[in-house]
């Protein structure tokens, strides 16, 4: 198994180079740098505008450059904003990071708590009622677009209902305590089910199949001879081990979660890094769009790396070829 | 018993090609048919839509917008005052095309990486799989928005091309599998030992042979396409404006105005979306049963 983990350590490493590579040549592709706005400044001189130039690093060879903007980012300088004259990336992203982490946090709840259960109630009882209500989710939700769910259910539940606020993440910011994070609950029930369906539809349909993979085990009838109870069946055998390759599948839904994050957000209008992104892609603000593109890269190939050896620890048939 | 079964339907199906044989089964599977049927009756609609409507999906009468339905605008007018009716249709020309061409554009790219990389291995293998798997883990959404905002102006084609270079990995790795499976067998042996060339190995003895899993996994893009598309133009980053598309004319229900008093004007191209992924899943699916009996359905 420490084997495993280190060659897959040794394949996330050149990973993450290529990311950054990708993404350099984005930033570098994209018009304009750091002292595009100061050209036409006319008090600046030419003169000192190429000094400028050579001291930012701009007329370095680009491996070099390459480099210093490697090391800037590793060191927490995200660079500065060009639409927020100046603003520090990292402080732009800093004040969104959160809401989007709640957020996603809380969509991963509901799929877990929605999609496990169901799932393995569809395995047990195949084809009754509930099995085919879910297989019917199942295909609408992989097929209906989160942000046409989203207007549904702002329809719906916000305006037709008045049941949830539509937009935000409070409604009163001098709220305290309990009452503060009741609002924010509040506020997170529309966008959090919109998140949430997609991955739901997902995880459900491979809960079923997985579970159903289980029941039909050996062990499964062994389990069911030695006369054990359906409860300790269901709990300690099938949900154990069919919940082990979810845990690869979550690796993989954590992009698509924030893919998906960007626009729920946009649709909610929730103070998050995916209407963030959005803004700064509508105002070409080229550092905070290349430092979103690397935090959740980074991101993601974390997430992936972790669900690989989480997965070799539980289940240790798994070799790496 | 069992073996019985199979052998009585080995013989009734003696003398059918395995075309004929799919097809059989496909026909079989009542969604994959209400699929077919459903999405053939929204393409008939889009390319009749002269016919369907008189009204210009792209010019709009300024004296008339936010218009409920009418017996002249059935659907009403949106905010430009042009008729929803004549752009949901024309708009669903735009999103079907849209659609089929960034899956053909991503087949094309994953056909030649995969064949590559599942024929030769070794080396150009490992990075082209290395680059497809950096490209799967990403969220391709933000990576197509990256490029986009790089862009000065997105047109149909620049749009496709984005979407496809930011898609392709997943038909990628399907081709390269299947290709690593069939790679050891005596077939392949011997025309290489015939002396057949690379190029017509890959396509005369490996791809014919993979044709099912890439049908049933382009047939599957194409509907993520779809909705690819229509998410990036409902936030406005894709087709622009005037072409009507479902996700920009979707899009005008960001207006809390539009949303509230005219359910008329954005439920229409909604399920317009979600009927034509919807039978496209269907048919996907379908055709996984068909092409392969043995897989057992997730």
């Amino acid at each position: 198994m420490y084997k495993y983990i280190i060659r897959r350590l040794l394949v996330f490493i050149p990973m993450i180079f290529l990311l950054t590579i990708i993404i350099f040549a984005l930033a570098t592709a994209a018009p304009g740098d750091p002292l595009t706005g100061k050209k036409v400044d006319p008090s600046i001189s030419p003169e000192v505008y190429e000094q400028q130039r050579e001291e930012l690093g701009l007329n370095d060879p680009l491996p070099v450059q390459y480099f210093n903007w490697i090391s800037s980012f590793a060191q927490g300088d995200f660079g500065e904003s060009m639409f927020y004259n100046g603003r520090s990336v990292e402080s732009l992203i800093g004040a969104r990071l959160l809401n989007t982490v709640y957020l996603g946090l809380f969509a991963f709840a509901i799929t877990l708590l929605v999609a496990i259960p169901l799932g393995i109630y569809s395995a047990k009882k195949p084809y009754s009622l509930l099995d085919y209500g879910g297989t019917a989710f199942g295909f609408i939700g992989l097929a209906i677009p989160n942000f046409f769910f989203g207007l549904i259910a702002i329809y719906v539940f916000s305006i037709t209902f008045g049941w949830f606020p539509a937009q935000g993440t409070t409604s009163d910011p001098n709220l305290t305590g309990a009452a503060a994070l009741l609002d924010r609950l509040h506020h997170m029930v529309l966008p959090g089910l919109t998140l949430a369906l997609a991955g739901t539809a997902t995880y459900m349909r491979y809960m079923r199949s997985e579970a159903l993979d289980v029941l039909g085990s050996d062990y499964i009838r062994t389990a069911k001879a030695k006369g054990m109870s359906e409860r300790s069946i269901v709990f300690k055998h099938t949900l154990r081990n069919a919940l082990i390759p979810i845990i690869t599948l979550t690796g993989y839904e954590f992009g698509v979660l924030l893919g998906g994050a960007v626009i729920t957000e946009q649709v909610f209008n929730y103070p998050g890094l995916g209407t963030l992104f959005i803004d700064s892609i509508t105002n070409r603000d080229y550092p905070v769009i290349m430092a979103i593109n690397l935090l959740l890269g980074v991101t993601v190939l974390f997430g992936n790396l972790l669900a690989d050896i989480l997965y070799s620890v539980a289940d240790p048939r798994i070799r790496y070829d | 018993m069992v073996v019985n079964n199979t052998e009585k339907s080995d013989l009734k199906t003696v003398n059918k090609t395995p075309f004929q044989l799919t097809l059989k089964r496909f026909m079989k599977n009542k969604l994959a048919v209400a699929g077919v049927i459903t999405l053939s009756l929204i393409i008939l609609a889009v390319i009749l839509a002269p016919l369907l409507t008189e009204h210009d999906p792209t010019k709009g009468d300024l004296m008339l917008i936010e218009q409920g339905p009418s017996s002249e605008h059935i659907l009403g007018t949106d905010g430009s005052g042009r008729d929803n009716f004549a752009r949901l249709l024309y708009g669903g020309r735009i999103s079907l095309i849209v659609g089929f061409a960034a899956t053909l554009f991503s087949l094309a790219i994953g056909l030649v990486t995969g064949s590559i990389a599942g024929y030769y291995g070794g080396r150009i293998d490992s990075l082209i799989m290395r680059v497809a798997d950096l490209f799967l883990a990403l969220p391709f959404f933000v990576l197509a928005l990256t490029i986009i905002a790089i862009l000065d102006e997105v047109t149909i084609s620049v749009f496709v091309t984005i979407i496809a270079i930011t898609t392709w990995p997943s038909l990628t790795r399907i081709i390269r599998g299947s290709f690593l499976s069939l790679r050891e067998q005596e077939f392949i042996l011997s025309a290489k030992s015939l002396g057949a060339s690379d190029f017509r190995i890959i396509t005369k003895h490996f791809l014919p042979n993979a044709i099912g899993p890439i049908i049933v996994n382009a047939t599957l893009m194409m509907a993520t396409m779809i909705i690819v598309e229509s998410g990036m133009s409902f936030i406005g980053m894709g087709i622009p404006q005037p072409t009507p598309t479902w996700g920009n004319m979707l899009s005008e229900a960001q207006n809390i105005r539009v949303l509230r008093d005219h359910p008329e004007a954005w439920i229409p191209p909604g399920l317009g979306i979600l009927l034509t992924v919807l039978s496209i899943n269907f048919i996907g699916d379908g055709l996984r049963d068909a092409f392969d009996p043995k897989s057992n359905r997730r």
